[in-house]
C-alpha cells in the first residue's frame, strides 16, 4: 500500500466521522420518535408505534405557536424584502465617499447576536410606549408586532445581501440603453431592474421566512406572553423530554425536504428559462452577423 | 422624559452631521447631489428608498441599541416614576457586574464575572474546534471533489440544517443522555459501569455548540478556498513542499478571508448562544445570556440586564476588531 492510498483511505474516514457527526443526532432522534418508550430513546428498542405524532395534534400550545410563527413568517417577508431591496439599490447610488459607512450600518444587525436585538427592540418600543403613554392592549407591547421588527432588523441585512449578490451581477448597460431609448429612472427601476431581480426577491423571501420560522434568540424577548413554535418547544424541552419532540422533528424534516425540492425545481426551471432565453439572443446575433457577413461580402 | 427625547435627538443630529461636517468641502456638491437624488429616482421612488431604509436604519438598528445603552445607566424604577425626578443617571449596574451587590462579603462578583469569563472562553474554543473540523472539509470539497460528487457533499452538509435549533440541541440530549446511545455503547463494551453524566460534564454542550454553527464556518472557507488555483497547490507539491506545509503557507494565506469570516460568525453565535446552553447546559453551569435572560425575565430588572447585554456586546466588538486586525481584512469582507 503505498502513503498516497493510506492519505486517500483516511481522507475518507474523516468525511465518514464528519458525517456521522452529522446525521448520527438527528438519525437517533429521528428513530426515537418511533420507540413504544415513556422517554425518548432507541436503546432498548420497546416496538414501532406511531402514537407521539397524535400525541403531537393534540399539543394545543404548540400548534398555537406554529400558527403564530406563520404569522410572523410572513409579516418579516413583508417587511424585510422591501427593506432589503431599498437598501441594496440604494447601495448602488450612494457616493463611494459615504459606501464603507453605510455599509457597516446596515451589515451590523448580522454581527450583533440575536438576544441583544430582541432586548433592544423590547426596550425601545417599551419606551416609546410609555412616553405615548399607551395601554397594554397597544401595539407597542404586542409580542407578534415587537417579533416581525426584532426579526427584520436583522433578516433585512440578508435579503439585502441577496439583492447586492444579484445587482453586482447587473449589466448596466441595459440601464443605459433603457434612458437612451427615452425611459425614465422610475420606468428602468420598475422595468428593467424589477424584472431582472425577480428570482432574488423570491429566494429573498424564502431565506426570509425560513429564518424568521427558526428564529429563538431574538423571539424570546420580543414574543412576551404570546408563544411561537420554537419558543413553545424550548419551554417543553426544558421541562422535560418526551418522544412527542422528536415526532415533530421527524415533520418538521420532511416538510423542509418537500419544499427545498420544490424551492429547487422552482430555482432549475427559473435558471433554465434564463438560459434558453441567453441562448435564443446568442443566437439572434449570430444570425445578425452573418447577416452582416453576407451583407458585406456581396 | 423631555431630556431623554432631546439627548436622542442630539445623537441622531450628530450622526446624521458627521458625514457632512466631514466632506464640508464639498458640502456644496453634496448637496445638489442630494436634489440629483430625487430628480434621478423621482418623487415615489425617492420616497420608498429612503423611508425604508431610513426607518430600518434608525429606527430599527441605530435608536434601539441607543436606548439600550441608555437604560443600562438607570435604576431599575417602577413604571410610575421613569421620566420623575428619580431617574437619573447611575454605574450601579456595571458595578454590579464587577463589583457584586454592595453588601456581599467578596471583593467581587466572581459568579457573574466566571460566567462571562467562561462564556467567552469557550466560544474561542468552539470556534477553533469548529475551524479544525471544517477546514478538511471545505478544502477537500472545493479543491478535491469533482462536479456531481461535490454537489452532493453540499446537499448533505444543509440538509441536517432544516433540523431547528431547539430540536438540534434536543437531539444531543437524548444523544448523550443517561439511557443514551453513547452511554450504552460506553457500558456495552465495557469501558465505564455507571451511566456518565455527559450533561453535567457540559460535553453535551459543546458538542451541541460545535455543531449548530458547523455551515456558518464552512460555506466561507468553502467559498474562500474554491477560487485558489489547484495549480499553486501542485506547484508547491513539485517543488518538494510537505502536504501541511502546502495547506499552512499557500491555502489558508490565500483563505484568510473566509477564515476570518467564519470565526467570527461562529464566535458571535456561540457568545450570543440561548438555546443550546438552555437545553444542553449542565445544572451548574450557566451562559451570559442566561444570566441576561433571568434579568429579563425573572429577575424583572430591565437595566440590569440591558448592562449585562451591553457588555456581551462589546465583547463581541472586540472580537470582530481583534480578527479585522490580525487577519488584515474589512468588515465586508467579513459579512458576506
Amino acid at each position: 500500500m503505498t502513503s498516497e492510498s493510506v492519505m486517500r483511505l483516511m481522507v475518507r474516514f474523516y468525511i465518514f466521522l464528519f458525517f456521522l457527526y452529522l446525521f448520527g443526532p438527528l438519525l437517533m432522534m429521528g428513530a426515537s420518535a418511533f420507540n413504544d418508550a415513556g422517554y425518548p430513546q432507541v436503546v432498548p428498542w420497546q416496538g414501532f408505534t406511531w402514537k407521539w405524532f397524535g400525541e403531537l395534534a393534540q399539543d394545543q400550545k404548540l400548534v398555537d405557536g406554529v400558527v403564530n410563527s406563520l404569522w410572523i413568517g410572513l409579516g418579516v417577508v413583508c417587511v424585510s424584502v422591501p427593506i432589503g431591496l431599498a437598501a441594496a439599490t440604494l447601495m448602488m447610488q450612494v457616493h463611494q465617499r459615504f459606501r464603507t459607512a453605510y455599509y457597516t450600518i446596515v451589515v451590523s444587525p448580522v454581527l450583533v447576536p440575536g438576544v441583544i436585538l430582541g432586548l433592544s427592540t423590547l426596550i425601545f418600543w417599551d419606551r416609546l410606549g410609555t412616553r405615548m403613554d399607551a395601554d397594554y392592549e397597544s401595539f407597542y407591547y404586542n409580542g407578534i408586532f415587537l417579533t416581525v421588527i426584532g426579526q427584520s432588523t436583522f433578516i433585512s441585512a440578508y435579503t439585502m445581501l441577496v439583492f447586492i449578490a444579484r445587482i453586482q451581477r447587473f449589466d448596466r448597460t441595459q440601464e443605459e440603453a433603457a434612458l437612451d431609448l427615452g425611459a425614465t429612472h422610475v420606468q428602468v427601476f420598475w422595468k428593467v431592474l424589477i424584472p431582472f431581480l425577480r428570482p432574488a426577491i423570491f429566494s429573498a423571501a424564502v431565506l426570509a421566512f425560513l429564518t424568521s420560522f427558526e428564529n429563538y434568540n431574538t423571539t424570546v424577548f420580543t414574543i412576551q406572553s404570546e408563544s411561537t413554535l420554537t419558543t413553545a418547544l424550548a419551554s417543553k424541552v426544558r421541562l422535560g423530554t418526551t418522544p412527542a419532540l422528536s415526532a415533530l422533528a421527524v415533520v418538521i424534516v420532511c416538510v423542509t425536504v418537500v419544499g427545498a425540492v420544490v424551492h429547487e425545481i422552482l430555482r432549475r426551471r427559473e435558471a433554465a428559462k434564463e438560459a434558453a432565453a441567453q441562448e435564443a439572443a446568442k443566437r439572434a446575433d449570430n444570425a445578425k452577423d452573418m447577416a452582416m457577413v453576407a451583407q458585406t461580402a456581396t | 422624559m423631555s431630556d431623554f427625547l432631546t439627548t436622542f435627538l442630539a445623537l441622531l443630529l450628530a450622526l446624521l452631521l458627521a458625514p457632512y461636517l466631514q466632506a464640508r468641502t464639498d458640502s456644496v456638491a453634496k448637496f445638489i447631489g442630494g436634489f440629483k437624488f430625487v430628480q434621478h429616482n423621482g418623487i415615489i421612488l425617492s420616497l420608498y428608498l429612503v423611508g425604508a431604509v431610513g426607518i430600518w436604519m434608525i429606527g430599527m438598528i441605530i435608536l434601539p441599541q441607543l436606548y439600550m445603552l441608555d437604560f443600562s445607566f438607570r435604576f431599575n424604577l417602577p413604571p410610575m416614576e421613569i421620566g420623575g425626578p428619580d431617574d437619573v443617571y447611575t454605574l450601579k449596574n456595571y458595578e454590579y457586574l464587577i463589583f457584586g451587590s454592595p453588601g456581599s462579603p467578596d471583593a467581587f462578583n466572581f459568579l457573574h464575572l466566571t460566567i462571562f469569563g467562561k462564556t467567552i472562553l469557550a466560544a474561542i474554543f468552539v470556534t477553533l474546534i469548529n475551524f479544525a473540523i471544517c477546514y478538511p472539509i471545505a478544502y477537500y470539497m472545493a479543491q478535491v471533489a469533482k462536479g456531481g460528487s461535490a454537489r452532493l457533499l453540499v446537499l448533505c452538509l444543509i440538509l441536517p440544517f432544516w433540523v431547528n435549533e431547539i430540536l438540534r440541541a434536543f437531539a444531543f440530549r437524548i444523544l448523550f443522555g443517561s439511557g443514551g446511545v453513547i452511554n450504552e455503547l460506553l457500558i456495552g463494551a465495557g469501558i465505564i459501569d455507571q451511566p456518565y453524566d455527559f450533561i453535567r460534564a457540559d460535553i453535551a454542550l459543546y458538542s451541541g455548540l460545535s455543531y449548530a454553527y458547523i455551515l456558518l464556518m464552512i460555506f466561507p472557507l468553502y467559498n474562500a478556498i474554491e477560487s485558489l488555483d489547484h495549480n499553486q497547490v501542485e506547484a508547491a507539491r513539485d517543488l518538494g513542499s510537505p502536504w501541511w506545509r502546502i495547506h499552512f503557507r499557500v491555502v489558508m494565506p490565500y483563505a484568510k478571508p473566509g477564515i476570518a469570516s467564519g470565526c467570527t460568525m461562529v464566535f458571535m453565535l456561540t457568545a450570543g448562544a440561548l438555546a443550546a446552553p438552555q437545553i444542553l447546559g449542565g445544572p451548574s453551569s450557566l451562559w451570559f445570556t442566561q444570566i441576561i435572560y433571568q434579568w429579563f425575565n425573572t429577575g424583572g430588572n430591565w437595566p440590569q440586564g440591558s448592562a449585562y447585554a451591553f457588555v456581551l456586546l462589546l465583547a463581541c466588538l472586540v472580537f470582530v476588531l481583534a480578527v479585522m486586525r490580525i487577519f488584515k481584512v474589512s468588515l465586508g469582507e467579513i459579512a458576506k
